[in-house]
Formats: structure tokens, sequence, C-alpha cells
């Protein structure tokens, strides 16, 4: 359980998160809302990447103002928009990296396991011995995405994980993320703005607008035409096909 | 979907791992090998005399390369960027100006006659204190970025620059020629008095990076990485910002400003064992010896040169800042 309770962050007088009281609860949950709205913001302070300015964010018991950094990363794995690294590595020394909460230098048997499994999870076998500034976007994604699964957390949150990915890649990612829920009861917080993966895989959606939570449920009561309307001002249609709930913007 | 199984552990790996120790222990040989013949080779007949400025001269060169390739290390590590030097953090400004307004308000006679230690011990902490100072109120009272502090201490010591620069214009020209000799790094007319203490707070420096060293592995990711990964982001810069200041106010104080050397250094220590602290640090100490001892080795003894080692070394370091710029390897 993650909850937010008055979390607020301003930017001079922008204020780019006001004071967001929200439940994330088991399972996938997406985060979704137009540029500006505060998702990043928000999922950057509940990974404590980000100070707040008022609230807190309890994760899992855990008070992630008060709490130990490094206890925290053996519980919460949070992953940025951005990955752009300024000292070259291979894809297995970043997934590597994952193991340091673990006081692992990523050489014990415990934490080759994980790298292996992680590595194995995104497909990168191929890809291990690979500088990462010899990698496509997409490449480079999944290299971070392995990383932070290497941390073997209970939490996860994502920042835009399908950028840069193409269809095949995003949908086994989104997949993987599904599997990882429904296997190993991990629970995922991802902020993505396309509405029909969020609706396909998440369990639950969160729609946030200027720095607030618009609407909040299950993807039947979020991926309404009048919610869509009004969150992202433009007309919108949402039809059926199959079980499958499809928005369709005019 | 079918994708190559990959063996537990790549032989390549280990092979690589092996390579990094290897080349770890040729650097060291190396620095032994150029102290060595720095040392004993063409020996006058008044060795004894002889030897014993020697060794006060490489005593004064290995803690100036072990501070300035491990200050550069960490500083680079801090700031996630190739190209900085804890020169930028504005330690030279705040030297030269201290030297300048000596001679202006006191006269060269004060500062040539002020006893060696004192002196020593007052630079020190002047520009430890300034850098340490500057950085806890920005970052960790202020709590403003990185970078935003690294521009301040450039322009703090663009002011500090122009501050000398016009007091120059002031004192008298004898003046004006004691402040040109003090102000260029000497390697040759270190203070044998001053060595100890210079070479116990190096020391301690670097040793006290011992514990955080993986957390440094991990800071070279960024800061929003590191974070994320457990790492007390603020609480590892300042202990390497305040190793930082020691190391280079200390070296300073010794033997006088010397910018592009740690660039220099650093570079070559990243390419020969990788960014892992663990060799990088030791590397750059071994290649601040090498190049500092090899230096002065063969301006001396084979092309007879009587121009100051610095000078040729800011020429290389200049000449690589460069390279790196022009091939984007600086980032």
């Amino acid at each position: 359980m993650i909850r937010a309770e008055g979390v607020a962050k301003r930017h001079g007088p922008v204020v780019a998160v006001d004071e967001v009281s929200v439940e994330l609860g088991d399972g996938l949950t997406a985060i979704i809302g137009p540029n500006g709205a505060g998702k990043s913001t928000l999922l950057s302070m509940i990974g404590r990447l980000v100070r707040m300015d008022a609230g807190t964010v309890v994760v899992g018991g855990l008070d992630v103002a008060t709490t130990r950094s490094r206890e925290l990363a053996r519980r919460l794995a949070v992953l940025r928009q951005e990955n752009h690294l300024p000292i070259r590595l291979t894809v297995e020394d970043l997934v590597g990296f994952g193991r340091f909460p673990h006081g692992g230098t990523g050489r014990s048997a415990e934490d080759r396991a994980h790298v292996e499994r992680a590595i194995g999870l995104l497909e990168l076998g191929a890809l291990r011995g690979r500088y990462l500034d010899e990698l496509s976007g997409g490449q480079r994604q999944r290299a971070f995405v392995a990383m932070a699964l290497a941390q073997d957390t209970d939490y996860l949150l994502l920042d835009e994980p399908l950028n840069n990915l193409d269809p095949r890649h995003a949908v086994e990612l989104m997949k993987l993320l599904v599997g990882l829920v429904e296997e190993r009861g991990l629970r995922i917080v991802v902020v993505m703005h396309d509405i029909n993966t969020a609706a396909q895989f998440a369990d639950t959606i969160v729609a946030m607008k200027e720095g607030r939570v618009l609407c909040h449920g299950p993807v039947d009561e979020v991926v309404t035409v009048p919610r869509l309307v009004e969150l992202y001002e433009t007309p919108a249609r949402v039809e059926r096909i199959g079980s499958r709930r499809v928005v369709l913007w005019d | 979907m079918a994708e190559p199984i990959a063996p537990a552990r790549p032989a390549g790996l280990r092979r690589l791992l092996r390579r990094r120790g290897a080349v770890l222990g040729a650097l060291g040989l190396l620095a032994v090998v150029c102290v060595a013949l720095y040392l004993f080779t063409d020996l006058p007949g008044k060795w004894d005399y002889a030897l014993g400025l020697r060794s006060r001269t490489v005593a004064g060169m290995t803690i100036a390369a072990a501070a300035i390739g491990v200050a550069t290390v960490l500083f680079q590590t801090i700031t996630a960027n190739r190209i900085l030097t804890p020169g930028i953090m504005g330690f030279d400004s705040v030297f030269l100006t201290l030297q300048v307004a000596t001679v202006y308000a006191l006269g060269p006679a004060f500062l040539l006659g002020a006893p060696v230690f004192a002196s020593w011990a007052v630079e020190l902490v002047l520009m430890a204190g300034f850098v340490v100072g500057l950085y806890w109120w920005l970052f960790l009272r202020r709590r403003l970025e990185l970078p935003v502090i690294v521009l301040a201490g450039l322009i703090l010591g663009t002011l500090f620059r122009s501050v000398t620069a016009f007091l120059q214009r002031l004192i008298d020209p004898d003046a004006f020629a004691v402040v040109q000799n003090l102000v260029f790094a000497s390697f040759t007319t270190v203070d044998r008095q001053l060595l100890l203490p210079t070479a116990l707070l190096v020391g301690a420096a670097i040793a006290s990076l011992w514990p955080v060293r993986r957390a440094l592995d991990v800071l070279a990711l960024g800061e929003a990485p590191a974070i994320g990964l457990g790492v007390e982001h603020r609480r590892v810069v300042m202990h390497a910002v305040l190793a930082i200041a020691v190391m280079v106010a200390a070296s300073t104080a010794l033997v006088g400003p010397v910018t592009f050397f740690g660039l220099l250094v650093a570079s070559l220590a990243y390419t020969l064992v990788g960014h892992r602290h663990l060799h990088s640090v030791p590397a750059a100490v071994a290649i601040g010896v090498t190049a500092l001892v090899g230096g002065q080795l063969v301006l001396d003894r084979l092309l007879g040169f009587s121009t100051e080692l610095p000078v040729v070394i800011e020429f290389l370091g200049g000449v690589l800042f460069v390279v790196l710029v022009l091939t984007g390897r600086a980032r």
C-alpha cells in the first residue's frame, strides 16, 4: 500500500502537485493525464527522488521522508523518464547496480541469480556485454527496467517506461509487469500517456490534471467519455472491442 | 523470442577483471620504476646531498599527484561530468588572492619571511574553508542543485581573480616579481617540514573514502539513479566535497596550483581500468606519480630542460581537454 497525504510541490509560483491525497493499492496502477498534470512529479516524490514541500508518503509502512534511503531501496525501485548515463557501462554492469541496496557487489551467487533473472526477463541476454551508449533507446530502456527488477523490491515505480519501445517490446513489457503482479505480488505504479494500453493492462487508473487527482478507480470507471473529455479537453469516443475499451480521439 | 542462453559467469568478464588487476599492477610498478630512476640514476659524487634534494622533490610530487588525481576522480563522480576538475571550485583563485593581498597589505618581505608552517596552515584553512563553506551553505542549507553550486563557485573564482588582477596593478614591480614566483606551481622548492602534515592530511582524506567506495560507484550513475538505489546523496556528496577540499587545498598550499593535471590523470585512469572507484582511485594515484616524476625525469636527464614540469603538464592537459571536447567523449 502506498499512501500519499497532502503531498504538494511548487516551483516558485507554479504549483506542480497540489496537496494530493491518494492511496495506491495492490496490482498495476496507471497514472494518466495531460502534459504538466504533475504525474511524474508525484511519482518522483513517492520515490523520494524529489523532495515534497508538504505532505507525507508512506510506502509499505515506511515513511519515505524519514526512512533510510538504502532500506527504502530494498522495498521500492523507481525509474525516471530520461536515463542518460555520464559513464560508459555494459548492460550487465548496469543491472548489477540493482544489487547495491542489498549490500551486494553483484558478484555473490545470490546477486548473480537476481541479475541473471532480470536479464532473462527483459531478454537482454544477447546484449549483456554491450555498452549502453551503443544501444537503441528502447534497448537502453529495457536495461534500466532490468536494473530496477534486480533490486528485487515489493514496489516498482516506472515513469513512462514505454517511451522508445516498439509495439512488440511495449506489449511484452506490459505483459511482464502484469506477470510480476500476478506471480510475485509486486505493486507497480506506471505513469503513461497511452490510455488504451493503460486500459488494457492496468487494474486501477489514477487520472491527474493540474496537479490534482481528478478521478481514481477501476478502468471501467475512469475510461469513460465524460471523464476523458474533462481530463484532456478534447472530444473522445470510447468503443468496446471484445472485452477491451478503446479510446478514439475526434 | 529465442535468445542465446548466456553462461552464468561469462569468461569475458572474468578476463576483464583480471586484466584490470594486471593493469593496476603495471601502473603501480611503472610509478615505482619512475621514482627509483629519478632517485638513483645519474647521482653525482656528493650523492647524499643530491639524494636528499631528490627525495624531497619526489615526496612533494607523490603527495600532489595523489591529492590532485583522487580529487579530480571524486569531483567528476559527484558532478557526473568528465571534463570538470576541482580547479573550477575556485581553489587557485583563493590561493592567488591570498598571496597577492598579503604582498599588497604587508609587503613582499613579510610573505617571504613568514614562518612556513603558519602560512601553509592559513592558506590551507582559507582555501578548504571557502569551498566547504560554500557547499555547506548552498548544498546542505539552501538545498540548491549541484550544477548551480558549481557555477556559483566558478563565478566567485572569477571575482577573486579580478580582485587579484586589480591588486597586482597596485603593487610595485619588485613585489610583483615575488608574487609571480609564488603563484606558479613548483615541485623543486617544496618545504621539507610541510611534507609530513600534507601527506597525513591527503592520506586521511583518501582513507576516509574506503567505506563509501561502493556508494561513489553508484553516484557516478547520476543523482536520481543513485538516490533510487539508496545512496544518501547529499551526505555522500558532502563527504566527497570535504575530501576534495582538504586534498586540493593541502596540495595547492604545498606546491601551488596545478589545474589541468587532474583531467589528464583521471581520463587515463578511466580508460585503463574503468569507473569503479576501487580501481580508478589507485590508478589515478599511480598515473599521477608516473606523470610527474617520469616527466621531471625526462625533462631533467634526457632533454636537459630547465623548464618547470607544471608548464609541460598544463600544456598536455590543455591539449587533452580540447581533444575530449572535440571527440565528444566528455559529456
